[in-house]
């Protein structure tokens, strides 16, 4: 077992070349001349707590970058840096073009219908009219195009996640910053989100940065997974592989898998010592052991 | 006779606020199941009996028109005073003044309560002496008003601005402060300016808690304006209050009495419409 096989992270140089290594299925980044975002050596500390301890991050236009880690390993940190919700330095961060940030709650407006919610992301881009017809154009795209008169108070837990989605979307980024955006809906509702952000992805090309606890998500949607531990790169992987391709079944991916929980720290379980492999599944007659959840 | 004077009329006085405070409880009451029209009907019954004992007991001569008029004698009164023009005229001047009042006090605490609540600076300057004065019962500032401000119009205003002040400043604060950060950090995140934060965020986030400051504030408004008139003024329900005391008439003193509380209803269902309508997005 290759538990220990951690690549080490990326460089500056490993990842300018990211643009063509991006998935078959990536759409066509117009203009790829640099990346969207540069981070150098960003470190960033709360007191005596360095959340961030110097790293180092190239985003190319039209990649989807997924940043692994567990609670408190500077992940989120990381994402407000690029949204330029907390303040940093120019020569560590620096992002062209816009930036638009969903977080894992919708944050929408109460008291703003649906359509207005998404309109006011481009309230000093747009006239009055056109955010209008921007914001229906946009949620009719993420599959809200019934629902511009409803109140966000009225709308399911996915439906005001399309809806905050949509807001961000509407800004048309260079840079998408999705802060664990789906960890708070049911399994199927997630799949579905996933499936509409490869389809906006695809029509839009836009880069995406995806900070997220669930690995299976990391893998369904990201050309690059980056595992952060202590406010450090622990380790990287491409997945060059069509998305439409990704099962567990194909080796590449389980091996991916494997790799990054075992970064994460997450130990495989072991085989039951009673069962012979193949009848694994019957019902044991210990009670089965177990072992530290996914982080 | 002097005792049963003042107890008649303390019994009065109290009757605009328990009027007002049945009128909010009425649509817990009506939900027990009951069908609505019926329950109206029946808690009828009671104050209508209550009338004709105190009609029977002025017709039979117990309750002197001393010491309180007649429910016969107040209609009469209250359709001469109408017919006169003299009650409109008056509810007209006292009107105004509540509105001017209440429109300057709820203007100082809306804006006191927004610097307070955007600035932790202003914060720090505005809320300790809010907070120390509002402890003041404000209606024992009346001396010192007339001393600064004679008796004509602006003690009245300003008793009346005064008391609605703490209510709309207090409310309003807790309504900034109880605003999602989450909320004020997505606006960050769509790039919004200030005053763009303050305007779709900030307001809107504070006017559920605000609108339960205005109901108070008009509550108070009443009250101060009642106070203010009744111990100085030439106009006003208060004046016609205290013209009716020297001669005796407890007709008018209880029409006005009535006029109170009809303005302390409609004022409480004017913001009531405003509340439903202002706040569609929680329903």
């Amino acid at each position: 077992m290759a538990l220990l096989n951690r690549r080490p992270a990326e460089t500056s140089a490993t990842s300018a070349t990211s643009a063509q290594t991006t998935g078959s299925d990536a759409p066509d980044a117009p203009g790829a001349t640099g990346p969207v975002a540069r981070v150098r050596g960003h470190h960033r500390s709360f007191g005596d707590l360095h959340v961030l301890r110097g790293i180092d991050l190239d985003i190319a236009p039209g990649e989807i970058v997924a940043l692994l880690g567990r609670s408190g390993c500077g992940k989120s940190t990381l994402l407000r840096s690029l949204a330029g919700l907390d303040p940093a330095p120019r020569e560590e961060v620096e992002v062209r073009g816009t930036t638009a940030v969903a977080f894992q709650e919708p944050r929408l407006l109460p008291w703003q219908r649906v359509q207005r919610n998404v309109a006011l992301a481009l309230l000093n881009s747009a006239r009055r009219g056109e955010r209008e017809r921007l914001a229906a154009e946009t949620l009719t795209e993420v599959g809200l195009g019934a629902k511009l008169d409803a109140w966000p108070g009225q709308l399911s837990g996915g439906q005001a996640q399309r809806v905050s989605l949509a807001r961000a979307l509407v800004r048309n980024p260079s840079l998408l910053l999705l802060d664990e955006p789906f960890s708070a809906l049911d399994a199927l509702t997630r799949i579905e989100m996933h499936q509409l952000v490869i389809e906006l992805w695809r029509r839009h090309g836009m880069a995406i940065l995806i900070v997220t606890h669930d690995v299976d998500e990391a893998i369904a949607l990201a050309d690059r997974l980056i595992v952060l531990d202590e406010g450090r790169a622990a380790g990287s992987w491409r997945l060059e592989m069509p998305r439409t391709d990704r099962d567990h079944a194909v080796p590449e991916i389980a091996q991916v898998r494997h790799e990054v929980l075992a970064s994460l720290g997450v130990q495989p379980l072991p085989p039951n010592p009673n069962r012979t492999p193949v009848d694994d599944r019957s019902p044991a007659p210990t009670p089965p052991r177990h072992h530290q959840g996914a982080a | 006779m002097t005792t049963t004077v003042d107890g008649s009329t303390a019994s009065a006085v109290t009757r605009p606020s328990s009027a007002r405070r049945r009128s909010t409880h009425r649509s817990p009451g009506s939900a027990r199941g009951r069908s609505a029209p019926l329950t109206f009907l029946r808690r009828l019954v009671s104050p209508i009996i209550l009338i004709a004992l105190w009609q029977a007991a002025s017709s039979a001569g117990l309750l002197s028109a001393d010491t309180m008029a007649s429910p016969a004698t107040i209609a009469a009164t209250a359709r001469d005073l109408i017919a006169d023009g003299t009650l409109g005229q008056e509810t007209l001047i006292s009107v105004q003044r509540v509105a001017i009042g209440l429109s300057l006090g709820l203007v100082t605490g809306l804006v006191l309560a927004l610097l307070a609540g955007l600035s932790r600076l202003l914060d720090d300057a505005i809320d300790p002496p809010m907070q120390a004065l509002r402890t003041l019962p404000h209606l024992g500032l009346v001396p010192l008003f007339i001393i600064w401000f004679g008796v004509g119009e602006e003690p009245k205003v300003y008793l009346v601005a005064f008391g609605v002040l703490f209510p709309i400043y207090l409310t309003t604060l807790a309504g900034i402060r109880g605003i999602d950060r989450r909320i004020l950090e997505a606006a960050d995140a769509m790039a919004l300016t200030w005053w763009q934060r303050v305007r779709y965020v900030v307001l809107p986030g504070a006017l559920p808690s605000a609108l339960t400051g205005l109901r108070q504030s008009l509550g108070i408004a009443w009250l101060s304006l009642v106070v203010a008139e009744t111990i100085a003024a030439s106009s006003g329900l208060g004046y016609l209050i205290n013209q009716a005391r020297e001669f005796g008439q407890t007709d008018i003193v209880v029409v006005v009495l009535v006029v109170y509380a009809v303005l302390g209803l409609v004022t409480d269902g004017v913001v009531r419409i405003i509340e439903r309508r202002a706040l569609a997005w929680r329903s």
